[in-house]
């Protein structure tokens, strides 16, 4: 009961500092140091969801973002991973592709946008193509980086005790691997959301991206304001769920012990 | 053959004789093996016939070729030359496994789940947890099976590590230096652990130590391997259960270390 009492303090203590500023902001607003016509007090950004949240359309955006976001996780995700892992357990694969793949990976993925915005228009396509290209990156690295540093040990006391190759990948490789994986799961989700706001911002008929950009041409600040929240709240809920997903399965790791 | 090995032999004549006598069927011969990594020979002409359930220790300086010898033992590495002859016919008569010095544990798998490992093609379902655990239980581990290596202490990982090695049942087990990394106290214990469980289960033992102390008080034969050759071969034929520093080991020890010095004058 302590225990459970504790790690809900823990987890509020992180809550402590946003809380805070946005008292502060809006103290400093009331007061007006800060102009609304610069930001808006919270309470108006409150007002301003509630609006939205009543007509539908801050849900209608929220859920076309999050389909594309998640589309295009999926998609460069699994092409990611699965050439992490053909490259990190074959040599011959990874002559083939590496390099190509490291050049590739040195262009800003968002300098892309001009030629994608060409190739597939204002469509779901663009926005799927690169948020996919966006996260294909950290996925692969680190997939690969995972596979390579298996404890090479491991892999030998398997195949002494006559494990076959999927036993040896699935028992020894994959677990192995598993901890670095979720590291580029993490930093995938950053870039995913990162790309798809971008992406929206510039080129969409809908999604958050989209609302903002509506908003500022019609001076509505507060709504601004309120999307660059949704983007933070969004963006921590990916995070929260990478992480429990990363606590459940890596429980052997020291690191997740006793936590 | 040395002028060191001479003697030794001559003066344990009789105590050699005595335990030929009980020697029972051949578990595995070297015959000539020479093994080279590149132009570096490691291994020169070696012979070694080691009676089945004989616990032989392998002792040398770093570098002289004693863990190679192990790994050739275990099939992990080939001989450039000659052969090694195993006396079983049937894979289950063959089974060799190997210790390490670490216990190369996987981390993610739960004790139980590590000890498994060591029924990989040999059991299935059910039974596979039965006989794990009844080795668990054998190494003094059996209330461990839920945990996760990490909260072992180390000599309770390579106990686990014993565990698997054994559960699959090999007619011969390959140690290469496996208490090597123990503190002093767990290392007897360890030792004891591991006589205990080889005068049940009969398995041929292969020990390679650089602790000449520990080679006396386990084995039935010590083999000093020196420059890539067998320099000593020497049956230590003390009763069992042995005592720690008890002066009959001391006088073979003394013979082992005696060995080793000449050498590195000579």
């Amino acid at each position: 009961m302590s225990r459970a009492l504790q790690s809900i303090g823990r987890s509020a203590v992180g809550w402590l500092l946003p809380a805070l500023l946005f008292v502060g902001w809006e103290i400093a607003s009331r007061a007006g140091v800060i102009s609304a016509n610069v930001l808006p007090a919270p309470s108006a950004v409150g007002a301003a969801f509630w609006k939205l949240l009543l007509s539908g359309e801050l849900l209608e955006n929220i859920r076309i973002s999050t389909l594309r976001a998640l589309s295009g996780f999926v998609v460069g995700g699994a092409i990611g991973f699965g050439l992490g892992l053909a490259n990190g357990l074959s040599a011959l694969s990874r002559g083939l592709t590496d390099t190509t793949i490291q050049m590739i990976r040195n262009i800003p993925h968002l300098a892309l946008i001009p030629l994608v915005i060409l190739w597939f228009g204002i469509d779901e396509e663009a926005k799927l193509f690169l948020v996919a290209l966006g996260v294909f990156f950290p996925i692969y690295i680190n997939t690969l980086l995972g596979i390579q540093g298996v404890d090479p040990q491991l892999v030998e006391m398997g195949r002494i005790y006559g494990m076959s190759r999927s036993q040896l990948f699935m028992r020894v490789i994959l677990p192995g691997a598993l901890p670095s994986i979720f590291v580029g799961l993490r930093y995938a989700l950053g870039i995913m959301w990162l790309t798809l706001i971008v992406a929206e911002t510039i080129s969409a008929s809908s999604g958050l991206g989209y609302m903002a950009m509506q908003a500022r041409e019609f001076l509505l600040i507060d709504v601004v304001v309120l999307s660059i929240l949704i983007y933070a709240l969004l963006g921590k809920l990916a995070d929260v769920l990478a992480r429990s997903l990363e606590r459940l399965s890596l429980q052997w790791h020291p690191a997740f012990q006793n936590v | 053959m040395t002028a060191a090995t001479i003697t030794a032999r001559q003066s344990f004549a009789e105590t050699t004789a005595r335990a030929t006598v009980t020697a029972r069927r051949i578990a595995f011969s070297f015959r000539n093996v020479t093994k080279r990594f590149g132009d570096k020979t490691v291994l020169q002409g070696i012979d070694l016939d080691v009676h089945d359930g004989q616990f032989v220790a392998v002792i040398g300086k770093s570098g002289c070729g004693k863990s190679t010898l192990l790994r050739l033992l275990a099939g992990l590495d080939k001989p450039t030359a000659g052969e090694l002859v195993h006396a079983g016919e049937t894979k289950d008569q063959k089974r060799t496994r190997i210790m390490f010095q670490e216990p190369r544990l996987l981390p993610w798998a739960r004790v139980g789940a590590n000890v498994d490992v060591g029924l990989t093609g040999i059991a299935r379902g059910s039974e596979v947890r039965q006989k794990s655990l009844d080795i668990l239980a054998e190494v003094g581990l059996a209330d461990r099976s839920e945990e996760w290596p990490s909260v072992l202490s180390g000599g309770q990982r390579q106990r686990v590590a014993l565990a698997r090695a054994l559960v699959g049942h090999p007619r011969i087990l390959a140690l290469d230096e496996p208490l090597g990394a123990l503190d002093a106290l767990t290392r007897i214990e360890m030792q004891q652990l591991l006589e205990r469980i080889w005068l049940t289960k009969k398995f041929t033992a292969v020990l390679v130590t650089h602790d000449v102390a520990e080679a006396v008080a386990l084995a039935d034969r010590v083999v000093v391997i020196d420059s890539g050759r067998i320099a000593l071969d020497l049956a230590i034929p003390v009763e069992r259960p042995r005592r720690h520093a008890s002066p009959e080991l001391a006088f073979f020890e003394r013979q082992i270390l005696d060995q080793l010095y000449t050498q590195r004058t000579s």
